[in-house]
């Protein structure tokens, strides 16, 4: 796998990413459609995902948590809007309550990807869309597990100033 | 704020601040709102004299500015937005890339050496020639 492109407009706040992977689009898109697979790249390993439910069709809807280190859980929701094998998928994705539906309080992510087939394989760009600063704060802090991982950014950010 | 070349003393300053987690703790609020040396005191259960020490020690590094207004005193983050959002979005840039190293990881396992064996399922648990 190779990332060949990534692009953040600060002003847009999408974050784009290009990666190309030596296998077909149809092999590609059951990362995305298999559950299982996508529990296993969706979350970080000291947080895995686990899809309880995940309705892989337009209009569907899927639920998951995430399980932390000492056993915490985070849930998170997305609604499946455009479906389309194995060429392009849609969704929103935000956060669940303790009780596993979704918080329509808290800020979403929309994500569209799409999968092309080339010569060598696959090339699919993942487009994340943040609906204000506002928001993508709010994701960031949430989203923390501690602040050093900012801290660390942040050092980046002034090294390359 | 321009810092074009980050000198050793500066990187230290830096380093020196972020080395603390009520420092990191305290920069991270005062990226998303400012905040009163006050309201960050009662929040760590500190003196407001402990809070300014911790605050003095970020402003060094010129990571928060700090400014008086009437009787409070009110720090933010020393960036401004587009800054904000950059490092913002590196967070999430950060998240991808880890994602998409393990899709390819699944995709392509690093230590499966001939990917034309028998798909997953159909393998039968002894190693070879069992017919049953």
């Amino acid at each position: 796998m190779t990332v060949i492109d990534v692009n953040r407009d600060t002003e847009a706040l999408t974050l784009t990413f290009v990666a190309e992977f030596p296998e077909p689009p149809e092999r590609v898109w059951q990362v995305w459609a298999d559950a299982r697979q996508l529990e296993r790249w969706w979350g970080p390993p000291t947080w895995p995902a686990t899809f309880d439910r995940h309705d892989f069709v337009a209009g569907g809807e899927s639920r998951y948590y995430m399980t932390g280190p000492d056993g915490e859980k985070a849930g998170g929701w997305w609604r499946n809007e455009i479906v389309d094998a194995p060429t392009r998928f849609e969704f929103e994705d935000g956060f669940a309550d303790a009780d596993g539906e979704p918080n329509t309080e808290l800020p979403t992510t929309r994500t569209v990807v799409t999968l092309t087939a080339t010569e060598s394989g696959t090339r699919m760009t993942t487009v994340a869309s943040f609906g204000s600063l506002e928001q993508l704060d709010q994701l960031v802090s949430m989203g923390m597990e501690d602040g050093m991982r900012l801290a660390m950014g942040q050092i980046d950010e002034l090294l390359a100033a | 704020m321009v810092i074009q070349e980050l000198s050793e003393a500066e990187a230290d300053a830096i380093f020196r601040a972020l080395a603390d987690s009520t420092r990191r703790d305290i920069l991270r609020r005062a990226i998303r709102h400012e905040r009163s040396i006050s309201s960050l005191a009662d929040r760590y259960a500190m003196s407001w004299a402990a809070v300014q020490k911790h605050v003095a020690v970020l402003e060094r590094a010129f990571l928060i500015v700090k400014e008086r207004r009437g009787k409070e005193q009110i720090v933010r983050a020393n960036l401004d937005s587009v800054r904000r959002a950059s490092l913002l979005l590196d967070q999430f840039e950060q998240l991808w890339h880890e994602r998409l190293d393990r899709i390819g990881d699944i995709l392509t396992p690093p230590d499966t050496a001939s990917p034309d064996r028998a798909p997953p399922g159909t393998a039968s648990p002894d190693k070879e020639g069992t017919e049953r």
